[in-house]
């Protein structure tokens, strides 16, 4: 697989990463020897469908999910089985934010504890963390006395922002995000994505940014992998990929998704047609 | 975000715990009962002051005397103040079940959180040890303490306790279970937080509500049990309390049956203040926000503020599949009305396909529900007229209405998994509208259900017949609902974001079956989603929703060529597959001299 594009010592290194659920006795291999890298400042997407990995190897980086073989560096240092103490440390540069913008926020905390709770955690006094948490809240574009109200009284963007202002509050490097658009709205979706790429900016963090959506990874990510049923099929330049991919099951994946413009739809529809015709239609 | 049933985001669960007394004020049962509890309390913690005599002092005058003036209840068999008794048992009984609760809190909480949180060899030992205590007789155990200890009370009662932590395990492995499930958990750990403060700041606040709904009814529990233990003579004999008041009054029921009629009535009363504490919070906690007051259907309506019509009518009425005129949707909540639809008119031919669309919020489901009658209780619909098939609908019955569906209307839902019934084989949920409604046989039905599962593209049907619908894939399911709403050969189908669940190479799939069967079958379609893309690929027109009203409706052509509304250009261009890649913008950003914020 192609390591490197900008000549950068990579920030991540994922190496013939392999990832087994169990289920009672049954194992289901979600990951099968994955291969990636993330340079410092740079954006790589992950694109697939439910059942890809694509999840598992954010989850597998984050320590959420344990590795069956294969390597993950981080900065040089190898994470793959990091427990306890040492997982503890790295939260500091690597962080996370996921899909559900109303399961990821603690209900029965105020965003003024949910965003100080890693600070604290790490020993930050209270003071500091206060200074940091706004600082922060200027970052993801909110007012600042969100901090006294709870997350039920934002909408799901705005509690997107929030839990991007989590991630960010220790000044992390790398943060995965985990389909953070899809569940917003079109219009939010937009904002929030011009948000993470000016703080990409303002920062300089790396994102793992898994989403099923080509449309969006191709205006946030720089380089871009396709997974499929725990491959990783295709990884190039996010240009390559999202306009003429070289495997046949992007082809599949980015004719699939609709435009929204009548005329080209219909002629996507008939490349669509056309390729499942030759695949002999499989039925989902 | 996919509008679902409820209406906006406004009525987002309210977090446990804040507000919840403020509401529990305000359910007169629960005020009545804990105005019934508190004077328990009074009275037992003011017992020296209030009590006319003192508990013990024997006057054998007053030896089974009728209650007068100076003695309210008369006395007992002992010649003893049935009053003042009465009084210092209720510090015994509170004290004996607040041991016990607290023992069943201290012993099960952290078992149970600790078990659902961690799981695995945890949860086996904890909860195999839960098991062998609830299997363990509990009287005879504590028969055996009691001869133990000399019978002791604060023992027994802690013994009591031990027998209810699995009650307490139960409720906080659950819950634990539950929230462990949640991302702010993964969250919290990837932000660094060992697991004792994760366990503390976030599980155990989601615990506190459910453990104090239990503690309402151990607290019973336990009054019941020590008063048991004190009736039979175990236990303290020095102090006054009830269980030893009931035995005096059961010896003498057929003579004076007053001597037992006040510690029983004074047990019932408390523990039915607690039963019903306890079940007006567990109905706070679970059902969250106060229950809207149900208004029968369209009678009654309250004075509406005149609202625009929006949206247009391009069909005649004998020419529509359907037709709705100036449709306003609104939902009772504690606050008032929210209005969620404000005036809807649109119509669709057969042979049409009409896409409405809209973010969420929009009421875009809410007016197909109209259509449908599908609202939830809680919401109202008002038209001035709605048309299924050029016929008017509004004067028929909700019987009426629901026979149309399956027949005239098919509906295809927004979640495929959950709109499938686990507990019963696909083949049955597809033949039984048939059957019931189409009055087929079964044979006729299981052949027709065989027939649409080929159409809709399955080519194994008698397996996936035979197939439970967690043996599946969401897609396949999907494909089995539009079977189902194909079935009865409508004239109208429905379809509810029908695609937002799924994977955009099966939702491909799904659109090309819609049209496929669309032109097949000549049915109108009427498709709710938020995805241009997907108003692009099937509609011929397409009607625009926001904040409840139709903002533009047109050809798709047109409306795309030359939207009228800023909104409708903003929704097209926020359809990511045009954007300019990250190269492109980066390019811009370093041209522009990098500065980030505009």
């Amino acid at each position: 697989m192609n390591t490197d594009t900008n000549g950068d010592a990579p920030l991540l290194d994922v190496a013939d990463l392999v990832v087994d659920y169990r289920r009672g006795r049954t194992t289901f291999r979600a990951l099968k020897g994955v291969s990636m890298t993330i340079a410092p400042g740079e954006c790589v997407g992950l694109v697939g469908e439910s059942g890809s990995g694509k999840s598992t190897l954010g989850k597998a980086i984050l320590g959420l999910a344990d590795v069956t073989s294969g390597r993950i560096t981080f900065a040089g240092s190898d994470i793959t089985h990091a427990k306890g103490a040492a997982r503890r440390k790295l939260a500091a540069d690597l962080q996370v934010v996921f899909q559900d913008p109303y399961g990821s926020l603690d209900p029965t905390l105020t965003v003024g504890q949910i965003l100080a709770e890693p600070l604290t955690a790490s020993g930050t006094s209270r003071a500091a963390a206060r200074t940091a948490v706004a600082e922060m809240l200027d970052h993801v574009r909110l007012p600042a006395d969100t901090v006294t109200r709870y997350p039920s009284e934002f909408s799901g963007g705005q509690r997107q922002r929030i839990a991007i202002a989590r991630a960010l509050v220790r000044r992390p490097r790398l943060i995965v995000c985990d389909e953070p658009v899809s569940a917003l709205d079109l219009t939010t979706q937009a904002a929030v994505i011009d948000l993470f790429i000016d703080i990409q900016r303002e920062t300089g963090v790396s994102y793992l940014f898994v989403s099923h959506d080509l449309g969006v990874v191709r205006r946030v990510c720089h380089r871009v992998s396709v997974m499929y049923q725990g491959e990783c099929v295709e990884t190039g330049p996010n240009e390559t990929i999202t306009r003429n991919p070289g495997h046949t099951y992007t082809q599949r994946l980015l004719l699939a998704s609709p435009v929204a413009d009548p005329a080209r739809q219909a002629e996507r529809r008939r490349s669509w047609l056309g390729l499942r015709t030759a695949a002999g239609s499989p039925v989902p | 975000m996919i509008d679902a049933v409820t209406p906006a985001e406004g009525t987002a669960p309210a977090p446990a715990g804040r507000g919840l007394w403020s509401r529990y004020l305000r359910r007169p049962v629960g005020v009545a009962a804990l105005a019934v509890f508190l004077l328990v309390v009074v009275a037992g913690l003011l017992a020296p002051l209030l009590a006319p005599h003192d508990p013990n002092f024997v006057d054998f005058a007053l030896t089974q005397a009728p209650p007068d003036s100076s003695h309210w209840m008369g006395g007992d068999s002992a010649g003893r103040d049935i009053l003042s008794r009465l009084l210092f048992g209720a510090r015994t009984t509170l004290y004996g079940a607040a041991v016990a609760c607290l023992t069943g809190i201290a012993l099960g909480v952290p078992a149970g959180v600790a078990a659902g949180y961690f799981g695995g060899l945890t949860d086996r030992v904890f909860s195999w040890i839960s098991d062998a205590v609830q299997s363990v007789p509990g009287m005879i155990v504590l028969l055996i303490v009691a001869a133990g200890t000399g019978a002791d009370f604060t023992v027994l009662m802690v013994t009591v306790g031990a027998f209810m932590a699995p009650g307490y395990y139960r409720i906080s492995r659950s819950r634990a279970l539950a929230v462990r499930k949640e991302p702010y958990i993964d969250a919290a750990r990837v932000a660094g937080l060992t697991h004792v403060k994760i366990l503390h700041t976030h599980v155990l606040r989601a615990v506190h509500a459910p453990v104090i709904i239990q503690s309402a009814l151990t607290a019973g529990i336990a009054m019941g049990m020590q008063t048991g233990l004190q009736f039979l003579g175990i236990g303290t004999a020095s102090e006054a309390n009830w269980g030893q008041m009931m035995n005096d009054g059961f010896r003498t029921m057929l003579t004076h049956p007053l001597i037992l009629l006040w510690p029983s009535a004074a047990l019932g009363i408390t523990i039915a203040a607690l039963a019903f504490m306890g079940s007006t919070l567990a109905d706070l906690v679970s059902v969250r926000g106060e229950p809207a007051p149900r208004r029968r259907r369209s009678a009654e309506q309250a004075p509406e503020e005149a609202t625009d019509r929006t949206g247009a009518l391009v069909h005649p009425v004998e020419a529509s599949a359907l037709r709705i005129d100036n449709l306003r949707v609104s939902y009772r909540t504690p606050h008032g009305d929210k209005r969620v639809v404000r005036g809807v008119c649109l119509d669709v031919a057969p042979g049409e396909v009409l896409g409405i669309v809209g973010e969420s919020g929009s009421g875009k489901s809410q007016t197909v529900f109209s259509a449908l009658d599908l609202l939830p209780a809680d919401g109202r619909a008002t038209a001035d007229g709605i048309w299924i098939g050029g016929q008017p609908v509004g004067d028929l019955s909700r019987a009426g209405r629901h026979a149309l569906l399956g027949t005239r209307i098919g509906y295809v839902p927004q979640e495929p998994m959950s709109n499938l019934d686990p507990c019963y084989t696909v083949g049955h949920q597809l033949m039984e509208p048939l059957r019931a409604v189409h009055k087929l046989t079964r044979a006729q039905a299981r052949e027709r259900a065989r027939e649409v599962l080929l159409r809709v593209g399955i080519t194994d049907p008698d397996r996936v017949l035979a197939c439970h619908p967690h043996q599946i894939s969401g897609g396949m399911a999907q494909r089995v609902l539009i079977a189902g709403a194909v079935a009865g050969n409508p004239s109208l189908l429905v379809a509810d974001e029908p695609t937002t669940a799924l994977d955009v190479t099966v939702q491909a799939e799904v659109l090309e079956l819609l049209r496929e069967l669309q032109r097949e079958y000549g049915m109108a379609l009427v498709i709710v989603t938020h995805n241009f893309g997907v108003v692009a690929d099937i509609c011929d027109r397409v009607a625009v929703m926001k904040d409840g009203r139709v903002i533009e409706t047109g050809a798709v052509e047109q409306i795309f060529a030359h939207p009228g509304d800023p909104y409708t250009a903003e929704l097209i261009k926020a359809s990511q597959d045009d954007t300019e890649s990250r190269a492109e913008l980066d390019a811009a950003w370093n041209k522009a001299g990098r500065t980030v914020r505009a």
